[in-house]
């Protein structure tokens, strides 16, 4: 669909998406260009509300990497977060925008590969969707 | 508390089609609590609004407001300066809100963001079902305090009727009968003997919902 870096907007928990990316970093895995690392509390600090601002100003993609189920520090945080996305993918099914533009990718602290290769196949899958046409030109 | 549903996004932006500039007021009170028009659904449905007319290259400016109780005048009139700006106002409180604001500002139109649907309670997290249908003359002390005119689905003031069956109603299957609740509850509290006391049939035209407008009129309150 086009050349362009898809802007990817990654909410990170503090207990297994950041310390993941920090991984990364260290390992100096390649990342995609245009990511936005957005550090978190816990998943369950992630409110809907984010997820569409985000799209809305203009990102092509949004990732949440939060922690496996039963593995919140606290207790249901990952839970709230995977109920508010399918929330927001309703939303976003009925302004006809793909809701494979946000999406859940559950790790813990040690995986700054899986951190690195799911933001690849995201960068991917948004560049054969196109860029964003809801969001404010960035 | 009063319970709503937001309408479906297509059917608001219908009603948006003509404008480009409006105010997205919703309520603190009880849509808060059913999560179907609180400062956070304010801010969703705008988000997905600007987006959805975006996508149609026909941006709209979208104002933003949760006055406390959208139904006060008091804090309707707040919004007067913000309505002053706009073409029109969708308001995402429930009915009521929806009217008063029609009466504060009739130069503005006002649309429905939510349709209302029933006065109930919070069951669980996410799960709210009809408790009252505001009859306007309570029997609740009859009945053990389950209403028979919101959870009977035949609004029987003396049930049950001959399709209650293991406890089920036979209008909506996957309901509990009433009659089965208030019996279960006047069992409880040993209080059976009011079963066999008859409730007269309501006068639903004088005291109830079918005589017209009804109004609470209190001489000492009023300044």
């Amino acid at each position: 669909m086009g050349n362009f870096d898809p802007k990817i907007i990654a909410f990170c928990c503090d207990q297994s998406g950041y310390p993941a990316a920090d991984m990364a970093g260290s390992l100096r895995l390649k990342l995609p260009k245009n990511v936005e690392i957005v550090r978190v509390p816990c998943g369950g600090r992630i409110e809907t509300l984010y997820l569409l601002k985000a799209l809305e100003r203009g990102a092509d993609g949004v990732m949440l990497f939060i922690c496996y189920e039963e593995n919140c520090q606290f207790l249901r945080g990952n839970l709230r977060a995977k109920g508010r996305l399918s929330y927001a993918h309703r939303m976003l099914e009925k302004i006809g925008l793909e809701k494979e533009r946000i999406e859940i990718c559950y790790l813990a602290t040690n995986s700054g590969v899986k951190m690195a290769e799911a933001l690849q196949r995201k960068s991917e899958e948004l560049r054969k969707l196109g860029p964003n046409p809801c969001g404010e030109k960035i | 508390m009063i319970k709503a549903e937001q309408k479906p996004i297509d059917e608001i932006l219908k009603y948006l089609s003509p404008y480009n500039k409006i105010l997205l007021s919703g309520c603190g009170a009880c849509v808060t609590v059913c999560h179907a028009g609180g400062e956070k659904e304010v801010g969703l449905l705008s988000s997905a609004l600007r987006m959805a007319r975006r996508k149609i290259g026909r941006p709209i400016e979208i104002f933003e407001a949760t006055p406390s109780r959208q139904c006060e005048p008091e804090f309707a009139t707040e919004l007067t300066e913000t309505i002053e700006r706009v073409e029109a106002v969708v308001s995402i409180a429930c009915g009521v809100g929806v009217q008063t604001l029609v009466r504060h500002f009739p130069k503005t139109p006002v649309f429905p963001g939510v349709n209302t649907t029933f006065l109930g309670e919070t069951v669980s997290h996410g799960v709210w079902e009809e408790r009252c249908q505001a009859c306007g003359n309570c029997v609740l002390e009859k009945t053990g305090g389950i209403c028979p005119i919101s959870r009977c689905a035949k609004q029987l003031l003396n049930g049950p009727c001959g399709g209650s069956s293991k406890g089920k109603c036979e209008i909506k299957k996957e309901a509990d009968c009433a009659w089965q609740l208030i019996y279960d509850r006047l069992k409880a509290l040993g209080q059976l003997h009011k079963m066999e006391e008859i409730i007269p049939a309501k006068r639903w035209g004088v005291e109830s919902r079918d005589g017209g407008l009804r109004r609470i009129v209190r001489e000492d309150l009023k300044i």
